[in-house]
């Protein structure tokens, strides 16, 4: 569909664009990425967002380790994924260009800000030449603009000095996008005026930079069409872009209230967890309790003692927090209390690579203690779906009176997408039954359908009683060092997480019930492995997808659908983590395909392995 | 002590309320049985209910002590029993909280704990068992062990230099500490009380006589015909004096303590400093934590007592201030807020 819209530009429609900003970590490119994305957001297009931000804070200005970027792919369609190759590259500088330049599709747009192209900066992102002019850019759209330049002209006359004034650039840059797109800069004008409002100087340089870009986008030639992705035609509902983080936390926050129960947050700093942190020490007028601890086995030391005293004690880290706290874990499932440790998981091993992904702390989670300990293990597959596993992790907490690991990752704690907000009437009630107020009490007496031990919390009189790490006696629970009640007891721990199968939902499986192929992820691949399996599936391959949300215990059905595809896929960024457990658990011959590369997989992968798959048969 | 954790009504409990049904399983003649004595026996003085008092401990002889406990206890491991009873307080501030641990549960494996503990005001009450030695794994050297001790884990004398738990938990900022001594059963009493009834972070030094594997550590100034002699009994407001005729005192001579004789080289009461626990001033409690027997008595009691706001105090008020000043927070309105838009 084309149209003509004001100044002679026709205006085409498109199902879906992917956008990546790229500049210097100074240059603001999350800001950017996340104001387009608000933007999309609001006008009602489904959203999927990737940012990629270097560890170091200020790496050398100019250098390739310093690039940052921000991919948002928006859509008229449901996506699941935030696009494997951008259509449009904004590239603030020669090494945003040289590190990017690459996944940018052919024939795609690339917007590059041609006063950062000095010399100096092209030596530091290792270009000979200008790429701009020794015609090697030939394959792309190339739209070179002196952002820096346009910039400064349209902020003459503020107050400002020249650092401060090219530190607005990104707006300008983002007033491109918003007129190539059509989108309105309301949403951000709003933001600006919120953010800056008491700092007049700077609230209008941010303003004259985005319209400026908007006015140039209108007045120049350069560019031949603008753009429109419709809205999406999501669910009914009131909308909100979340990160993962977030919805970590908002479902945290409403599984208190769904307990009835206080929420405290102990935790330690660490990427990338530390925005949970960051977002429930914002929320005292709730009555959310957080501590930052002196260490990680303060921080699970200080959520089990809150869990002993009755509340929901969560702490929340990445992979080498986790190792820390792994005795503590262990001590919560002896003592049997609920407890929530959200890993954050990030490429390791050791600091490895802290902003990066990977999914390879499963086998830590479900082994990575001294005993027999068995806890459960939920995994969210979306930004969005964090809030539903985050109450998930907490029914089954304290349902069945057990530490729960809720393993997330790098994407999806950074990544955004909508999220339908849920009525809190509509979710499920936490409030489980006391152990009554009978004559007899035993600490270690169990629930005839859970296994699941009385939560008898200091402060109710009668019911003294002493727990610790030493193995205890089955139903008194006095300590005790009987032979045979130790071998009971380690597998009455063992049954109540083995049982939990029967209270969690069945493994569904999008596509045929049978055949020739079943893709099985878990975690953040859901969105590559369905959209990899959706174009499959369109071109009349027998291929289905399955997403564990439950690594530990699976779903009851788990071995049956397993058994009833000729071929299991197990894709994973780690070395073969899930694939090594389902062939232990179940004898399937599971065939892997992993990556850790610290990113996710693209579509194109997934799709390229299983077609090999297909043809070998 | 909160209004919430005194009952109602004076309640009239008695040492054995506190008795649990375990029978105490330390080596016979153990320190520990006299410290788990004085303290059941003072814990009705409280006025607080026993399903409102948590014993949490570490791992080391002093672990057991919450099953002797009649209360709420969590025997955890090893070190870690603060970082325990600070979320269990930062829960449920109604709680009394008391830790009990040892030299090396409290000053090896679990010394970053009680540094925080102490800094943050933690309103807990931490007793730690101090026989210079690891008992329960069978006698090796401890952070309190001396310097040259043979122990089974230093045969031919230890090379580490020990720690002054004392001084640990002053520069930790604890607003309680305090010293006292196993055998001393109405001076064991009168600071555990004291530790009780203290609001904020406290710090008891238990010397405490291991017999099996360090018997003796404090017999030097502590055995009943020398004790007046070489150790310092403070009481706040009152001089310094110690020794059977209470004619020894301390005094400061420049910035150096010196033990002094009234009556000697004209020295009178007037002189001997005066113990202040609390005074905000850290000097002398610095001092009294820092001298030891040969060189100096040892001093026991009360040093430092500085009530200042606990920590669950400062998070309850920040959540007041915050419930004050945006009303109590709706969960369904948090959950929609910040940019949304409706899909009809
Ligand atoms: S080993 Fe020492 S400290 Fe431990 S119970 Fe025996 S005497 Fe007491």
């Amino acid at each position: 569909m084309t149209t003509t819209k004001g100044h002679e530009v026709p205006v085409r429609e498109l199902d879906r664009v992917t956008i990546r900003f790229a500049g210097d970590s100074g240059d603001g490119m999350q800001l950017t990425g996340t104001q387009f994305t608000r933007t999309a957001a609001v006008f009602g297009n489904d959203i999927s967002t990737l940012p990629d931000y270097p560890a170091e804070i200020r790496a050398p200005a100019g250098s390739l380790p310093g690039v940052s970027g921000f991919q948002i792919s928006f859509s008229s369609t449901d996506i699941h994924t935030p696009g494997d190759a951008p259509d449009v590259l904004v590239a603030m500088n020669p090494a945003a260009l040289r590190t990017n330049v690459k996944d940018l599709v052919p024939g795609g747009a690339l917007i590059v800000n041609s006063d950062a192209f000095t010399p100096p900066n092209l030596a530091k992102a290792g270009y000979a030449a200008s790429p701009l002019a020794d015609g090697s850019l030939k394959a792309y759209s190339v739209f070179a603009i002196p952002i820096s330049t346009l910039n400064a002209r349209a902020l003459e006359g503020l107050d400002m000095t020249s650092k401060q004034v090219d530190l607005t650039k990104n707006f300008f840059a983002l007033g491109v996008m918003f007129w190539l797109f059509e989108r309105s800069m309301d949403p951000t004008l709003r933001w600006i005026e919120e953010k800056f409002g008491g700092r007049p100087v700077v609230a209008e340089a941010n303003r004259r930079a985005l319209q400026a870009g908007y006015a140039f986008g209108e007045t120049t030639e350069i560019f031949h069409a603008r753009y429109i992705v419709p809205a999406a035609h999501l669910a009914p509902g009131t909308y909100r872009n979340v990160t993962g983080n977030e919805a970590t936390a908002l479902g945290c926050v409403a599984a208190a209230t769904l307990a009835d129960r206080p929420l405290v947050y102990a935790t330690y700093p660490i990427t990338p967890a530390s925005d949970i942190l960051h977002q429930l020490s914002g929320y005292k007028s709730y009555g959310i309790k957080t501590f930052q601890a002196e260490d990680e086995i303060a921080a699970i030391g200080a959520a089990l003692g809150a869990s002993y005293g009755g509340a929901l004690g969560l702490t929340g880290t990445s992979g080498p927090g986790m190792a820390l706290k792994a005795e503590m874990l262990g001590l919560a499932v002896m003592v049997e209390l609920p407890l929530v440790v959200v890993n954050v998981q990030r490429a390791g091993p050791s600091t490895g690579m802290p902003t990066k992904t990977e999914q390879s702390d499963l086998l830590q989670a479900l082994y990575g203690r001294n005993g027999e300990s068995p806890v459960a293990i939920v995994a969210p597959a979306s930004p969005a779906e964090c809030f539903d596993m985050a109450v998930e992790a907490w029914r089954i907490a304290l349902k069945h009176m057990t530490p729960v690991v809720y393993l997330s990752d790098a994407f999806l704690a950074n990544g955004t997408e909508p999220w339908r907000v849920p009525d809190l009437a509509d979710l499920p009630d936490l409030r489980f039954a006391g152990p009554g107020d009978g004559a007899t009490f035993y600490p270690y007496q169990r629930d005839g359908t859970t296994l699941a031990r009385p939560w008898v919390v200091p402060g109710t009189p009668g019911r003294e009683h002493r727990i610790g790490g030493l193995e205890k006696l089955d139903v008194l629970g006095t300590v005790s060092y009987d032979p045979d009640n130790h071998h009971r007891m380690s597998l009455l721990r063992a049954e109540k997480v083995a049982r939990i199968a029967d209270d969690i939902a069945p493994l569904e499986v999008f596509g045929p019930p049978d055949g020739e192929l079943l893709i099985l992820g878990w975690g953040s691949t859901y969105g590559a492995i369905r959209s990899a399996v959706e174009r499959l599936q369109a071109r009349g391959a027998s291929v289905a997808h399955a997403h564990l949300r439950h690594l530990n215990p699976f779903p009851a059905n788990t071995g049956d659908v397993l058994r009833s595809y000729r071929t299991v896929l197990v894709p994973e960024i780690n070395l073969g983590q899930l694939r090594t457990v389902i062939r232990s658990e179940f004898l399937v011959d599971a065939v892997g395909f992993n990556l850790v590369r610290g990113k996710p997989f693209q579509i194109s992968e997934i799709q390229m392995k299983a077609e090999q798959l297909l043809g070998d048969q | 002590m909160t209004d919430t954790t005194m009952a109602a009504e004076p309640i009239k409990l008695t040492r054995k309320d506190f008795a649990s049904d375990q029978e105490p399983r330390w080596c016979p003649g153990c320190g520990d049985y006299s410290i788990l004595a004085q303290t059941q026996k003072v814990m009705p003085d409280f006025g607080v209910p026993k399903e409102n008092i948590v014993f949490v401990s570490g791992i080391g002889c002093s672990g057991r002590f919450p099953y002797y406990m009649n209360t709420y206890g969590f025997h955890s491991i090893h070190g870690r029993a603060p970082t325990l009873a600070t979320g269990l307080k930062i829960a449920r501030p109604d709680l009394m909280v008391w830790v009990v641990t040892g030299d090396g549960d409290a000053l090896s494996i679990g010394g970053n704990h009680i540094l925080h503990a102490m800094r943050k005001n933690v309103d807990i009450r931490v007793v730690m068992f101090n026989n210079r030695i690891y008992g329960l794994t069978k006698g090796q050297a401890s952070p309190t062990s001396e310097f040259g001790q043979k122990t089974k884990s230093t045969p031919v004398g230890s090379v580490d230099y020990p720690v002054h738990p004392l001084m640990i938990a002053l520069a930790a900022e604890a607003s309680f500490v305090a010293r006292t001594v196993d055998t001393q059963v109405d001076h064991i009493q009168k600071v555990m009380e004291r530790a009780g009834f203290h609001r904020g972070s406290a710090f008891v030094e238990v010397l405490q006589n291991c017999l099996i594997f360090n018997d003796g550590a404090h017999r030097a100034f502590t055995d009943r015909e020398v004790r007046e002699d070489r150790m310092l009994v403070l009481e706040h407001g009152k001089p310094m004096l110690f020794g059977k005729n209470r004619d020894m005192g301390l005094r400061l001579n420049g910035l150096r303590p010196e033990v002094v004789r009234i009556g000697e080289d004209g020295i009178t009461e007037a002189d001997i400093l005066v113990h202040d626990e609390a005074s905000e001033d850290p000097t002398i409690h610095n001092m009294l934590a820092r001298i030891y027997w040969p060189e100096f008595p040892v001093p026991i009691g009360v040093i430092r007592n500085v009530p200042r706001p606990t920590l669950d105090e400062l998070i309850e008020g920040q959540i007041r201030d915050a419930v004050g000043r945006r009303g109590k927070g709706d969960i369904q309105q948090l959950l929609g807020g910040g940019d949304t838009w409706t899909v009809e």
